[in-house]
């Protein structure tokens, strides 16, 4: 854009620079104050006497002897056993990924495939689902769960949250599969191969990145999800946002809120990873489904 | 596709949401009919040195037993769904004709947990959705007239707080805010007021939940208008310029337009996420100023000892109910649009 025409005058950029740089500081701003804080001890980040503490670490350097202390992530992880959590978070996580991506693979690619009245029908219900509040299903699986003795376990928050998951993976694979020319399973079929090796074998190799930015957003679901995990699951298996949640109770009465914020300093960690590394898809993600309607 | 072929290939995928979308919602209507047995009474007469008593114990084993005989509870009809804690009728008719103003009308209603809850929800739907649809089309702006160096980084920087688990992002703004935290002992400053809480007056607490929502969907509808942005044909632009439009003139009436479509698709994720509103809720612990039709959900049926799932289901009609009338405005659009483009 160097030429005249699009130039622009010098204020509409100060403007421009001046928005962006706010937006930049509230966005990320939060989060290195809280990385931070974290390495520090609770009366300097909650400092009664003075907010800049937390900068200078003056509490720190007298209770602890150094400018950090790992105290607050020592309390977490090993002390309250964090590390439960987590690998009950990791566990979830990846198995719900996996199987709302075959689910949603194979009915993704039908409902692009199908050219049907019923097929839209389909999609627009899904649209529907995906309204739902968690919150109101959840409370419409309770008492049956409790019945039959499936509260509590993991297969069991597992699979809701994989049903959870289905509408929106449904609507993004199908607008991948939609870019997909017919062409190539059609000719595989006119070679003689069925509609499921034609899948198998054609459409199989060339979907990855769109299975790769559905299942990031999978994660996400499952990664971030508090509602299934706070009611379905019993103490031993939950996972580290309840966990968090539940950390916020305890940990204020018996004044170690660091442990708290260590936790969440963690449980930040691997979502800063997942951007850093697929930046691109989580854009191209998030504009599939609606440039493509 | 074949019928057939089409049939097994979704099979999977729909099992799991008709038992896991449809049939809960199904489960919700008939608990919301039923309510929790009343704990079965034993008269018994006791009897002192200052003669007999009649005193009523609660009979545990018989209420068990009752229990596990019918775990839905008693039929109850429709009257949970009128109660003090749902629609209220009874008190809504009787503020009504207590009232000496409207305004008193509408402060004693909304005492009443359920139109308290309906009351922030609505608000908070309604404020934050064009909010974000605002900041995220200037922010969009904005980044797109960066040089293509820093381009990279502001849209990292920019998805994370949509990124972060919801809880979690709302307490790392909550122990910011907090009186000893450094957003809130800034603001003590600020106004001269040492005892200033954000956390104590509603007024306050609400605003801070709705630019919590603010903050963390923006980046949604940025990242949508900024892909949105590098598809506007430059031809219409540039034929703009030679007509004479100002920046402002094409912005308006070429960009504008051409983003139309991704606006109603922005609205419709926002006004189902944001009607939805909870865990800010709990990450603010904010539920002394401020509860949300999930809130109340959640509160019915998250306390161990008594869950009351008739409550619960109600209230989960009502706000299903809530959702569909919000969104068939932006249903039917997206039908008529979808109708065209397919078929």
């Amino acid at each position: 854009m160097s030429n005249i025409a699009h130039r622009r005058s010098p204020l509409l950029n100060i403007i421009i620079w001046g928005l962006v740089l706010i937006w930049i500081i509230a966005a990320s701003f939060p989060f290195f104050w809280t990385l931070w804080g974290s390495l520090k001890v609770q009366g300097d980040f909650f400092s009664k006497a003075d907010w800049t503490n937390a900068i200078t670490g003056v509490r720190t350097q007298i209770e602890t002897g150094g400018a950090f202390t790992g105290n607050g992530y020592f309390g977490a992880w090993v002390t309250k056993s964090f590390w439960e959590a987590a690998i009950n978070t990791g566990i979830i996580v990846f198995s719900v990924v996996v199987i709302s991506l075959t689910l949603g693979t194979l009915g993704g690619y039908a409902l692009a495939r199908s050219g049907k009245r019923y097929a839209f029908y389909l999609l627009m219900l899904a649209l529907i689902f995906r309204a739902m509040p968690h919150i109101t299903l959840v409370s419409g699986y309770l008492l049956p769960f409790f019945e039959w003795n499936l509260w509590g376990h993991l297969p069991t928050a597992i699979i809701v949250m994989v049903a959870i998951n289905q509408p929106f993976t449904l609507w993004m694979l199908h607008s991948f599969f939609l870019n997909i020319p017919k062409d190539l399973d059609e000719s595989a079929m006119v070679d003689g191969c069925t509609r499921f090796q034609a899948f198998r074998h054609v459409i199989i190799p060339v979907m990855w990145p769109g299975v790769v930015t559905t299942g990031l957003f999978s994660f996400l679901l499952a990664y971030n999800d508090f509602t299934v995990t706070a009611t379905l699951l019993s103490q031993s298996n939950q996972t580290m946002v309840p966990k968090i949640a539940s950390f916020l109770g305890t940990t204020q009465t018996e004044g170690n809120v660091m442990f708290a914020v260590a936790a969440v300093v963690s449980a930040t960690a691997p979502l800063f990873v997942l951007i850093l590394f697929f930046q691109r898809q989580i854009v191209s993600g998030l504009t599939a489904g609606a440039v493509k309607g | 596709m074949k019928n057939r072929n089409f049939f097994w290939f979704i099979l999977p995928s729909l099992i799991t949401m008709l038992l896991f979308i449809a049939l809960p919602i199904v489960s919700v209507v008939v608990q919301s009919l039923h309510i929790e047995h009343e704990a079965v009474l034993n008269e018994v007469e006791n009897c002192g040195p200052f003669g007999c008593k009649k005193e009523l114990i609660i009979n545990v084993d018989e209420t068990k037993r009752l229990k596990l005989e019918k775990p839905l509870g008693e039929f109850n009809g429709f009257k949970t769904y009128t109660n003090r804690n749902h629609l209220a009728f009874e008190e809504i008719k009787l503020a009504w004709s207590q009232s000496e103003s409207i305004k008193q009308f509408i402060s004693t209603s909304l005492n009443l947990p359920f139109y308290r809850a309906l009351a922030f929800t609505l608000t908070y739907t309604f404020v934050v959705t064009p909010f974000v649809l605002f900041f995220g089309f200037l922010i969009a702006l904005g980044v797109n007239s960066l040089p293509k160096q820093m381009k990279g980084p502001t849209i990292f920087v920019s998805l994370l707080p949509m990124i972060v688990t919801p809880l979690i992002g709302s307490l790392i703004l909550f122990w910011m805010i907090d009186a000893q935290g450094i957003i809130g002992s800034i603001l003590q400053r600020i106004f001269d007021d040492p005892n200033l809480s954000l956390k104590a007056s509603p007024t306050l607490t609400w605003i801070m939940l709705m630019v919590y929502g603010v903050w963390h969907s923006s980046p949604f509808a940025f990242i949508v208008f900024y892909a949105g942005l590098q598809t506007v044909p430059s031809d219409t632009i540039e034929a703009a310029m030679i007509d004479g439009a100002t920046r402002w003139e094409r912005t308006k009436y070429v960009v504008l337009p051409h983003l139309m479509p991704l606006t109603i698709f922005i609205l419709l994720i926002q006004l189902m996420d944001n009607f939805r509103v909870f865990e800010p809720i709990v990450g603010f612990s904010a539920q002394a100023n401020a509860t949300s039709l999930s809130w109340i959900i959640y509160n019915d049926i998250s306390n161990n000892e008594d869950q009351f799932f008739g409550s619960a289901g109600a209230t989960s009609v009502l706000t299903i109910i809530g959702i569909s009338v919000l969104l068939i405005p932006v249903l039917i659009r997206t039908w008529r649009e979808f109708n065209r483009k397919v078929v």
